[in-house]
């Protein structure tokens, strides 16, 4: 990716044309799918009309031990798009995120109220293992489990409890989601070697694929790039551009350029309530509120 | 070149000066230095001087016959059956305590609740392991007395159980090897990050199947160092042989079921059959207890070297935490 790095976001709010964001014009560089190269700060037109409602948070409240982390958030997480939560550390976008897939509640303290609903079905109401093949998540720190890069693969795959199936069958499948996560080319001549001895990058493709072999409709990463190089952060921005054609992705960031640069829709979380949600433009060019505008700025983080 | 060194740059020396030190500092350094010096030279001691008598004594002959009871010493026979004495015991011994430390240690990590119970289960771990060998002897020998235990050594006359076996005495060898095997798994489930297990959760897959199919496999070379280490403990042991085993010479078969009945008689190891053999016992055939020892101390060896590849390993790579 010779790709130029997009500048400071502070600089993106005074590029940006304040009062003709909404709706948003298309972009010179982008329209024709062509980047002039002369402000590459977006490399991709943006989704024209907003899909279908796949997820929806109402009124969302999240505590730990009694203490709230997560206050009354309602957001939508629509089909084809990607929805990226930003905001400063200890804000409660990465409690939001686990609670879209019940992962907060392998927290013994956490206690929830509000509602989550997954194609209108409360996701209270789905068996938990169900719900989570439908939302899967990617973490922070890539996490290939100490089997081969197969077997990582096929272990989404392989249904619990039933007879194994044979390896053959799986094969098809497998290759597919590697592909799909971009990792198929750089692995098809060892697909046995163990998955921990791949780079990072490497392997947090590979915990994606391993996400997407189970077909989820909701894919949601909790800053996946935060412990990758610049190359392989771009791989997986790429990735998830090209993700969201398919399923509604939800992404956790600190990096504000990488939200900027990837996200449909952007949510900003301060102390737990979500600050502002809109389009990727709006937040980072008219937000709203001032404290979003300052975070967007740089003036505090 | 060191002369050109020397040009550049006037080096600082990497090695500090104790001259500085007070006295009490030099004293206690002093005493370090001394306590790792004798623990080698006490090691050195014991191997050196079992390799001499063990070269000295041992005979391949001996490996391979059975002990016999006589008083001239040149009729006495070898130690075979206390070699298949250890190995037995070993066996029985690691193959209880290996899944049920496992099993302990993935409870305690894993599920552990009430916090109460896991509490208490990790000092009764620690009880055990803290527990001398005689007093777990003592205690098999009036638990595998009562009736219901009687399938596994036999019944004498007058329908007193005798409770001792090798059934009854791998059991409480497992005992022994058990709190190496529930801390050397324990150890090895808790240094898996927990968000690889969440990756497996956020796939959809059940905590058993996490268990089962992700976190005892990372776990396996902690499993497997623990279960070796513990088979040395086992191999090591005495009081239990002597109490619960009966110590008789040769193995015993009792019954006539092929194999159980090995298991069911008595036997000796190569740890009673030095205690017996050596002056402070009553063969006092001091020849055969080195002999038999140099061997012991050889399989212990090769035990912890095995330990030692295991944990090498273990160097696999790991995760990002």
């Amino acid at each position: 990716m010779d790709q130029v790095m997009p500048p400071p976001v502070r600089r993106i709010v005074v590029d940006g044309e304040p009062t003709t964001v909404a709706p948003p014009p298309p972009r010179p560089e982008t329209a024709n799918g062509h980047p002039t190269g002369v402000t590459p700060l977006r490399r991709r037109a943006r989704t024209s009309s907003p899909g279908r409602e796949r997820m929806r948070v109402e009124e969302l409240s999240v505590a730990y031990a009694g203490k709230l982390a997560v206050k009354e958030v309602t957001l939508p997480v629509r089909q084809g798009e990607v929805l990226a939560l930003i905001g400063p550390s200890g804000c409660g976008k990465t409690t939001l995120l686990r609670s879209l897939n019940r992962l907060t509640e392998l927290t013994p303290t956490a206690s929830r109220s509000g509602r989550i609903l997954l194609d209108d079905a409360d996701v209270e109401r789905f068996e938990v293992t169900d719900l989570r093949r439908r939302v899967s998540m990617v973490f922070q720190q890539p996490n290939p489990f100490p089997m081969s890069v197969f077997d990582n693969v096929a272990y989404a795959l392989r249904e619990q409890g039933s007879k194994r199936p044979r390896k053959h069958d799986l094969q098809p499948a497998v290759h597919d989601a590697l592909a799909r996560a971009g990792l198929l080319a750089e692995v098809q001549d060892d697909l046995d070697r163990p998955a921990l001895r791949l780079s990072g990058g490497q392997q947090q493709r590979l915990c994606i694929a391993r996400s997407l072999a189970a077909r989820p409709e909701v894919l949601l990463l909790d800053e996946p790039c935060s412990a990758l190089d610049p190359q392989s952060t771009a791989k997986i921005e790429e990735l998830i551009l090209e993700l969201r054609r398919e399923l509604a992705v939800v992404i956790v960031t600190h990096n504000l350029q990488q939200a900027f640069r990837i996200a449909d829709h952007v949510g900003f979380m301060y102390l737990g309530h979500l600050e502002e949600y809109g389009p990727v433009d709006q937040v980072f060019g008219t937000a709203k509120s001032k404290r979003t505008r300052d975070y967007v700025s740089g003036a505090f983080g | 070149m060191a002369a050109h060194a020397h040009a550049v740059a006037p080096r600082t020396r990497a090695v500090e000066s104790t001259r500085s030190w007070r006295t009490l500092d030099r004293i206690g350094l002093l005493f370090c230095w001394a306590a790792g010096i004798a623990l080698c030279l006490i090691t050195a001691a014991i191997v050196l001087y079992m390799l001499v008598k063990g070269v000295q004594f041992l005979r391949p002959h001996l490996l391979v016959t059975h002990p016999q009871p006589d008083l001239d010493q040149s009729k006495t026979g070898g130690f075979l059956d206390p070699i298949l004495g250890t190995l037995i015991l070993t066996v029985i011994g690691i193959s209880v305590a290996l899944p049920l430390g496992v099993a302990t240690a993935v409870w305690l990590t894993e599920y552990g609740r009430p916090a109460s119970l896991a509490r208490a289960v990790e000092s009764g771990v620690e009880i055990v392991a803290g527990t001398p060998s005689i007093v777990l002897a003592i205690f098999g020998l009036v638990v595998f007395q009562q009736h219901i235990f009687s399938w596994m050594s036999f019944t004498a006359q007058g329908n007193a159980v005798f409770a001792r076996s090798f059934l009854t005495a791998g059991a409480m060898m497992s005992l022994i090897a058990l709190p190496l095997v529930v801390g050397s798994t324990r150890e090895a489930l808790q240094s898996i990050p927990r968000h690889v297990r969440e990756a497996s959760y956020a796939l959809g897959k059940s905590r058993f199947a996490t268990i089962r199919r992700v976190l005892l496999p990372a776990a396996r070379p902690g499993m497997a160092t623990g279960a070796t280490l513990g088979m040395g403990r086992i191999a090591g042991d005495t009081a239990i042989v002597v109490i619960l085993l009966g110590a008789s010479l040769q193995l015993q078969a009792e019954g006539s079921t092929p194999l159980l009945k090995t298991l069911r008689g008595t036997g000796s190891t190569l740890t009673s059959y030095v205690y017996n053999n050596s002056p402070a016992g009553e063969g006092n055939a001091p020849q055969k207890a080195y002999a038999a020892a140099f061997v012991l101390l050889l399989i212990v060896v090769a035990l912890n070297f095995a330990v030692d590849v295991l944990v090498r390993r273990r160097k696999e790579p790991q995760w990002i935490r």
